[in-house]
């Protein structure tokens, strides 16, 4: 009972500045959907249903790595490169078979975490710089040993199974994602990890001075961060038949993007899985929706209308969102406002 | 084997023992500390028995702040010993000193707002069931803890949604809760209220009756008398002076922290003298001020060449009425005339325009401009009119920066050295000299002392007096009675966001000031005071 | 004069060793152009400069706006798809029906609306953050992901191809010798060098990025500040993609300045403007984009693959700004 109930809304002290954002996004979400479900005939189908699932893992497990990142005031710009390189190395192993394949790939995801986590903490950069050059070194490391071009997996293995296949009759990346969700909201809400990740982003002196090891569950988030890009890199390949060292352009601010549509602030010290989630979903099905309302030919919006659907809706978002961001921002700020 | 000089004309050699009370829990002898080959420490002596408050004063830079990191691993000590529990220690860093069972309080509080008390307590020790966290236990424990000190708060709210003096005993609680036998408290009470004040000497009490030691630093002297029974006075880095508190007297206590002659320590505490003439004009009339939920009702008047202070305990609505007038904040209600004027200032530019200029009570946050020169801090309330079709004239710039730093004796390597660099005394001249260099009638000090050492504090004061008698009118807000006592003309005393006193210049006294901060509530005035 | 210049603390000589240890960025740059004199063929010659200043022009372009929204304390993550918009408008204009008609108006239109467009999706940007306190991060995302849609919205997706001398001397004329865009990138650099040191607004940018709260009690207008800093980002960005589309003879709203935002922050971190504001140097924002540039050239011109070069490309910007904080810290 009292699992189920920290599933829906945070433990601890987090319930009041969360709760407000939880329900925002759910309760958006939950009207998107049945938006959705009312206006076109086929949105609750089972094919698309399991199409958006199976797309959006792969952005579900970089925003999950993303969000524990950015709740201990940090950024990683490089989840994208990570899954691209990730996507290169699992597909050269893939002949290997699905777990070699799926080692490797998390292996270069671990190394890039390292690196971040490394620039990071020890040498002092800003993660902002340091994901930045991890972005860099990841992505012509990628390409480097693709040669610039994809990486045909192999049909021989299973391999493909990872990003095609279903269980249960749902797709695999998606009940890959759904682990990853469940292992994310209990290491957040408890174990002391998650409380620590929290508390180094609520006040990083303090919590220095209060003797947690800042440096190491900093550290821990990039390499966290890493390991879960690197697994949506090898879906990616999994899926799409090759490893693309190209790919993964522009990942990085799409999850951020979806963090903060979730409502966790960028500040760090607050933050929910569960509505990283709904922020990935919810950016994900503006996209299947426009597809519908194109579909139904009663007005033409061509694809590029879907990028700026998606902005004015971060923009929405952030203006009518439960402004907890801006009352850190500014603490002074007039009781007028 | 070292053979230290006695270096400070009170030092005492090494060989002569005071005898402590009972068996002193932590003996740090000869402590020394250099840094780039200059001495913060050298024959430093700290002695403090378990069941005992030390009190530990000096000015600032008399290494009060050294010693204590050198004792909890902080720094690393380049001479002496440190004898905690009748065993040689050697912490490697406050969390080892933590273990070691030596607990740090800090100034400003150092938790995680956004966590919940329990959690605050118990950060980097949850107790955990089955590889996860306890969260039952956890809160059980913190809520039983917390109301040994009779603080009765639902522990699963985050921290920040209470006020200092809670977040303050749930620093302790989390300090005892690591079983420390020694509590070093570095100013707990700067930003605490009278009666917050008098519920930490509560708890402090009850330290001691337990038989834990407590270290305990605060620049106030009455509240030292109110609480502490032994003083280490630190100057220059030496231990001049180790004495009960009840064989003290506060002028022998400065005098020691100054190094001089008990005759040469005027009978004043601060730097304030009478005023010279007769107040001018109106500069500042305030009636009905309502500022969001904490001023409901504040009134005030400035004249020129009046220093007029604005008193209250912390959270009256002082700080909340200075940023109205000022334009910083919105009003809901009320008016403001500024130099006869009706004004209703929405941006501090305004209020700039009319000749008002503003201190804040925090330099760090709100004042400085930390990588900013000392010249372009002092012009950057100035800049506008020193700029011919948006470029600085810089030759005018210098020389209106030499003059108001050598008529503040601001001590700087040079104009362009970086503010930050500067001791706090200094700083505050030099925000001082950003609103005196746009001439302005009407100066907003909010607690222009805090927080700087007694040489310089004097040394303000007495520079706002003869400001004010050149006509200018000045707005002083403190919470040290001392200063609005000795420095205010007239003074004006919040109580719960309302004017609850207008006393003119005869009346303002100590026993006037609180009998009216205490309006509301006649009780829970703690650190007894001497004034008047 | 002379005499306020006397007082001050540092000697009057330039002094080598400090100034390279100031400046570390500048450090870097001579050990380059060492290296390359001797190591790489033909590098002392006026068509390397051209080319590597050619390439590095649109880059110091926008990082001349992002120097300034940095010394803020905040960042532009959409100069990128302004540079799209702005990229998509200027042939649009002179393409159309009316451009064609009045061939001088088109053109100048074609040079003046772009720029004015992305300069006020730039003020957006100002007047979205500061009037919703929005982390500017997020603000500028939003065009980030809007912007580069707009501009693909105005073209139909189109790729425009076109000739047009008079329009195309912004990427393609010579001024003496040197290209335009070069010429462009050093009066901006220099522009705002000077503005940063010398003028009322430049020191009112310091202020607000190195203490808001005291700037505004101080009677700094830090929204107006912010909105102009940002708009300024904007007007680069509107400047650096008109000089892209000319050299391509083409507008590709999807590609025109894609990944811009990090060439341009990169540029800016390692020529040594920190990103915690309240500092900043427009002439080590020039110099990190020479270096990064240089450091490609020169692996290339030694035969090294461009995919290795980005990886040195991001070990420099982690050991430029670590070393950067390492003397500061000093």
């Amino acid at each position: 009972m009292n699992a189920l109930l920290a599933f829906l809304a945070p433990g601890g002290s987090m319930r009041l500045l969360a709760r407000a954002a939880t329900q925002r996004v759910m309760i958006a979400l939950a009207l998107l959907i049945i938006f959705g479900a009312l206006r076109y005939d086929h949105f609750l189908g089972a094919f698309n249903i399991l199409s958006v699932l199976q797309y959006n893992s792969m952005f579900a497990l970089t925003g999950l790595g993303m969000c524990f990142v950015i709740m201990t005031g940090g950024i990683d710009l490089s989840v994208g490169a990570t899954a691209a390189m990730a996507s290169v190395v699992s597909a050269m192993l893939s002949p290997y078979g699905i777990l070699p394949g799926l080692i490797a790939g998390l292996a270069a995801g671990l190394a890039v975490g390292v690196v971040n986590g490394f620039l990071v903490t020890r040498l002092k950069i800003q993660p902002f710089i340091a994901t930045l050059s991890g972005m860099l070194m990841a992505s012509g490391a990628g390409l480097l040993l693709a040669h610039n071009q994809s990486v045909s997996v192999s049909y021989d293995t299973d391999f493909t199974s990872l990003g095609q296949g279903d269980w249960l009759g749902f797709p695999i990346p998606a009940w890959i994602a759904l682990v990853a969700y469940v292992y994310g909201s209990i290491a957040l809400n408890f174990t002391a990890f998650g409380r620590h990740v929290l508390a180094v982003g609520g006040g990083e002196e303090a919590a220095r001075l209060m003797g947690l090891p800042v440096d190491r569950v900093i550290f821990a988030t990039y390499v966290q961060s890493g390991l879960f890009a690197s697994l949506a890199g090898v879906i990616l390949a999994a899926q799409f038949g090759a490893g693309q060292p190209a790919e993964g352009v522009g990942w990085e601010l799409f999850s951020i993007a979806a963090v903060v549509v979730g409502g966790t602030l960028l500040t760090g010290g607050v933050g929910s899985v569960a509505t990283t989630l709904a922020g990935v979903l919810l950016l994900g099905l503006i996209f299947n929706v426009l597809n519908f309302e194109n579909g139904m030919g009663w007005i033409s919006l061509s694809a590029y209308w879907q990028s700026v659907v998606r902005g004015v809706f971060l923009m929405v978002v952030v203006m009518v969102g439960p402004g907890v961001s801006r009352r850190v921002a500014a603490t002074s700020a007039a009781p007028a406002e | 084997m070292r053979a230290e000089e006695p270096r400070g004309r009170y030092a005492k050699p090494a060989t002569t023992k005071v005898e402590p009370l009972t068996a002193p829990l932590l003996v740090m002898r000869d402590i020394d500390k250099r840094f780039q080959g200059v001495h913060a420490l050298s024959t430093a002596k700290l002695e403090v028995a378990a069941g005992e408050v030390m009190a530990l004063v000096g000015e600032n830079g008399a290494g009060k702040s050294t010693l204590i990191k050198v004792l909890t691993g902080a720094h690393r000590r380049d001479g002496g010993e440190i004898v905690f529990a009748g065993e040689p220690v050697d912490f490697a860093s406050p969390q080892d000193a933590q273990r070691g069972g030596v607990s740090t309080i800090y100034q400003e509080i150092n938790l995680i707002p956004y966590r919940s008390v329990a959690e605050n307590v118990f950060l980097g020790r949850e107790p955990r069931r089955y590889g996860l966290l306890d969260w039952r236990r956890m809160n059980g424990e913190a809520a039983e803890l917390l109301r040994r000190f009779s603080v009765a708060v639902d522990v699963t709210r985050p921290l920040m949604e209470f006020n200092t003096a809670v977040q303050q005993m749930v620093a302790i609680a989390r300090a005892l809760s690591f079983k420390s036998r020694l509590v070093i408290m570095d100013e707990p009470t700067s930003s605490l209220d009278e009666r917050e004040v008098g519920v930490l000497f509560d708890v402090v009490r009850q330290l001691r009756a337990e038989g834990v030691a407590v270290i305990f630093i605060s620049h106030r002297l009455d509240e030292l008398f109110a609480i502490c029974d032994r003083v280490t006075v630190l100057r220059d880095g030496c231990t001049v002076l180790e004495s009960p508190m009840a064989a003290m007297d506060k002028l022998r206590l400065v005098a020691a922290m100054l190094g001089r002659d008990l005759a040469a320590v005027r009978e004043r505490s601060t730097g304030f003298r009478d005023a010279a003439g007769a107040a001018g004009g109106e500069v500042l009339a305030a009636e009905g001020l309502k500022i969001g939920k904490k001023v409901k009702d504040a009134n005030l008047e400035v004249r020129a060449g009046q220093i007029v202070g604005l008193t209250g305990l912390l959270g009256s609505g002082r700080t909340e009425v200075a940023r109205a007038i000022f334009g910083a904040d919105a009003p809901d209600a009320g008016t403001i005339r500024l130099m006869g004027k009706s004004v209703a200032p929405k941006e501090p530019s305004e209020a700039i325009a009319l000749k008002v200029g503003f201190c804040s009570e925090d330099r760090k946050v709100e004042g400085i401009i930390p990588d900013m020169s000392v010249r372009e801090n002092i012009t950057l309330a100035v800049l506008p009119t020193l700029t011919r079709l948006g470029v600085v004239d810089e030759t005018r710039q210098r020389k209106i920066v030499d003059r108001f730093m050598a008529r503040l004796a601001i001590k700087a390597s040079s104009p362009e050295q970086k503010i930050r660099e500067l001791s706090g005394g200094n700083q505050q001249k030099v925000l001082l000299a950003r609103w005196l260099c746009a001439d302005p009638r009407l100066l907003i000090l909010d607690e222009p002392t805090r927080g700087i050492d007694v040489g310089a504090k004097a040394e303000i004061q007495s520079l706002i007096r003869e400001l004010a008698d050149q006509g200018l009118g000045v707005l002083m807000i403190s919470s040290e009675l001392d200063e609005i006592v000795e420095g205010a003309d007239r003074a004006f005393v919040l109580s719960d966001g309302r004017t609850v006193a207008d006393l003119p210049r005869e009346r303002v006294t100590g026993p006037t000031i609180m009998a009216a901060m205490a309006h509301t509530d006649e009780e829970g005035f703690v650190g007894g005071s001497d004034h008047g | 004069m002379v005499e306020a210049r006397m007082v001050r603390p540092r000697g009057a000589l330039p002094d080598v060793s400090g100034l390279l240890r100031r400046y570390p960025a500048l450090a870097a740059m001579a050990a380059l152009l060492v290296f390359n004199f001797l190591v790489t063929p033909n590098f002392a010659s006026w068509q390397t400069l051209n080319v590597n200043l050619t390439q590095v022009a649109t880059i110091v372009i926008v990082s001349v706006g992002m120097t300034l929204v940095i010394a803020t304390g905040g960042i532009d993550l959409s100069v990128g798809s302004l540079m799209a918009i702005s990229g998509a408008l200027a042939p649009l204009i002179f393409l159309s029906s009316f451009g064609r008609a009045h061939e001088a108006v088109g053109d100048a239109l074609a040079f003046v609306v772009p720029v004015v467009v992305a300069g006020l999706f730039g003020l957006f940007n100002g007047w979205f953050i500061t009037r919703f306190k929005v982390q500017p991060i997020v603000g500028t995302l939003v065009l980030f992901i809007a912007g580069r849609g707009i501009g693909q919205v105005m073209t139909n997706g189109n790729l425009q191809v076109f000739k047009n001398p008079t329009f195309q001397f912004i990427g393609l004329g010579r001024v003496f010798g040197v290209p335009f865009q070069v010429v462009i990138m050093l009066a901006m650099v220099a522009l705002a060098a000077w503005m940063l040191r010398r003028t009322l607004f430049g020191r009112e940018i310091l202020a607000v990025g190195g203490n808001e709260k005291a700037a505004r009690l101080a009677g700094v207008p830090v929204a107006r500040v912010k909105r102009r800093v940002y708009a300024i980002s904007g007007l680069c960005a509107g400047v650096a993609g008109l000089v892209v589309v000319s050299i391509n003879s083409s507008s590709d709203a999807n590609l025109v300045g894609l990944g811009m935002e990090l060439d341009a922050i990169a540029a800016v971190a390692v020529g040594g403007t920190p990103f915690t504001g309240g500092q900043a140097t427009v002439v080590g924002s020039l110099l990190g984009a020479l270096i990064i540039q240089l450091v490609r050239y020169t692996l290339l011109a030694n035969g090294v693959p461009d995919a290795a070069a980005l990886v040195v490309k991001g070990a420099i910007i982690a050991g430029a700004v670590w070393s950067q904080q390492r003397s500061r810290a000093a």
